[in-house]
């Protein structure tokens, strides 16, 4: 899933505008919920701090929350379409995809964007999330006994593990794994440890984001 | 007469014990720099790396800075990174290295950038030092490009790595030492030793795997003067390995400096008689001028005389 963060709300309040007198907080009920981020529970609590901000200051703005299933798909916007009209400003908690496509979908409006997207990754405990994956377009985890080396090497390395990997602990912080440790110790477990002496050549990135702005149809609905 | 590359490559070749060292190019544009330091160094090593923003500190480029030392007498070995240029920069400054008639590089990895003062830098590690060799390599032997694109005027290159015989796990790392021979790496420098009981350990497989006589290994030597600098090693340098026996020793001295030099000469004479270990590597940060010292304590000096290739 997508994994977001929610901004800080000093960020938060320095981004909204000056004059503002209604807004709207937009959740996803998807990825970002999931992360405990960017859900209903997340859009009220941001509503009070910002309501106590605004009091605070002695500044009457009315702020409403509003959470929908996706963001990023039109099947549910219907249900955002008045109250995004009635607010002046919205502020979205989706991920970066989620206030794009509300933006697309609302010419004119100021979408303001409440969420860090970090990463696509996994919640490997309770109120933790690791990124897995870069989304490069062309997988090789079959190479690599099922563990990414170019999202779990924090150098995207294919061909071993560098030199500052010390005991299973990346050189970049030692709250990281080391990617090629885990690649290692997977691949013993699995009998693979001989796909590890493959040399990997240098990898086609045109498929990542090296290619450009990246798109795609399926053939079944896009029928020559 | 056998066709060679380098001097470095000739010195090896015959049989040599070859002395290597390092040298650090400035943050600033000063030529003179390099000249100085050159000054002191030649005569006392066989060939002399410039590193390539080591640390992830922008320095003056290491092509550069190894032009300016070569013309100063200085038989050089650049270094190249893979985590500032992609496979069109490595390949591009690895022909203009050729033509400037520096005949030596070292291809690494390269530290992240989170170790220097541009944490906020976007990296590139298209190549990894694997890859990286064997690109050269096939520049380098069959005059080709990585894209395929055959050259005129392929370049002449003696190429090498790294090797760091303390990390673990040790069969993942031994596994990426093989992969960097076969890839077309002809010399090792390694890690700093210290610990040399797993130095001892580390060659013993790399005869044991024949890896010995596929490739020259020089034994990375790194004098110090302090206990502070041993310590904040062991601390903060991924890949060192630093015994408390090492710390103690230091600390217990009375003059650090010439501490520093006996410890150094100690690792050296002890590595030399390792079967397999070819050459030094001294890398003393920020004491460059202790160099000829430690070479002649070591009886190392003087260097052969090597003519022109």
């Amino acid at each position: 899933m997508i994994v977001g963060k929610l901004k800080d709300i000093k960020e938060i309040k320095d981004s909204l505008p000056d004059d503002i007198d209604s807004l709207l907080i937009a959740g996803c009920g998807s990825c970002v919920s999931v992360s405990l981020a960017g859900g209903e529970r997340e859009a009220d609590s941001l509503k009070e701090l910002l309501n106590l901000y605004y009091q605070s200051k002695g500044k009457s703005v009315s702020i409403e929350t509003e959470t929908i299933k996706r963001q990023c798909d039109d099947e549910f916007l219907d249900e955002l379409e008045l109250p995004v009209a009635r607010n002046q400003v919205v502020l979205s908690i989706a991920c970066g995809v989620g206030v794009q496509h509300l933006a697309i979908n609302n010419p004119g409006k100021i979408i303001l964007p409440g969420l860090d997207t970090t990463f696509y990754g996994r919640t490997s405990d309770i109120g933790k999330w690791e990124e897995m994956c870069h989304g490069c377009g062309k997988c090789i985890l079959d190479q690599f006994a099922g563990v990414c080396p170019v999202a779990r090497c924090s150098k995207s390395l294919l061909n071993g593990p560098c030199g500052g990997s010390q005991d299973g602990i990346c050189e970049v912080d030692d709250s990281i794994d080391c990617g090629w440790q885990t690649i290692y110790d997977r691949a013993e477990e699995l009998g693979q440890l001989e796909n590890l002496l493959d040399f990997e050549s240098p990898k086609d990135w045109s498929t990542y984001k090296d290619g450009g702005v990246r798109s795609h149809k399926n053939p079944e609905f896009f029928q020559e | 007469m056998a066709d060679y590359i380098s001097k470095l490559q000739k010195l090896l070749e015959e049989g040599e014990f070859v002395v290597c060292s390092e040298m650090g190019p400035p943050i600033g544009a000063d030529p003179d720099f390099i000249r100085e330091k050159a000054d002191f160094l030649r005569g006392y090593v066989d060939a002399v790396n410039i590193t390539d923003n080591q640390t992830a500190i922008v320095r003056m480029s290491s092509i550069a800075a190894a032009k300016i030392a070569a013309d100063e007498g200085l038989e050089m070995i650049i270094q190249a990174t893979g985590r500032d240029r992609n496979r069109i920069g490595i390949q591009s400054d690895l022909l203009g290295a050729s033509a400037l008639g520096l005949r030596n590089v070292l291809c690494l990895t390269g530290d992240h950038q989170c170790f220097g003062m541009d944490e906020g830098a976007k990296n590139v590690f298209d190549l990894d030092s694997v890859s990286m060799l064997r690109a050269a390599r096939r520049m380098v032997d069959d005059g080709v490009l990585l894209n395929g694109k055959d050259m005129d005027v392929p370049p002449k290159l003696f190429l090498g790595g790294a090797a760091n015989p303390f990390a673990d796990p040790f069969e993942l790392h031994m596994m990426k030492v093989e992969k960097k021979i076969e890839a077309g790496m002809e010399f090792i420098q390694t890690q700093a030793i210290y610990n040399l009981e797993k130095f001892d350990k580390w060659m013993e497989e790399m005869r044991k795997r024949g890896l010995h006589e596929k490739c020259y290994i020089m034994a990375g030597i790194l004098p110090t003067k302090s206990v502070k600098a041993l310590r904040m090693m062991k601390k903060y340098v991924a890949g060192m390995d630093v015994p408390d026996y090492t710390i103690e020793r230091m600390d217990k001295a009375e003059d650090k400096k010439e501490e520093g030099v006996q410890m150094a000469v100690d690792i050296i004479k002890h590595v030399r008689k390792i079967e397999g270990v070819r050459g030094i590597h001294l890398m003393p940060v920020a004491w460059e001028e202790i160099t000829p010292r430690v070479v002649e304590e070591a009886g190392l000096y003087p260097r052969p005389e090597v003519s022109e290739i």
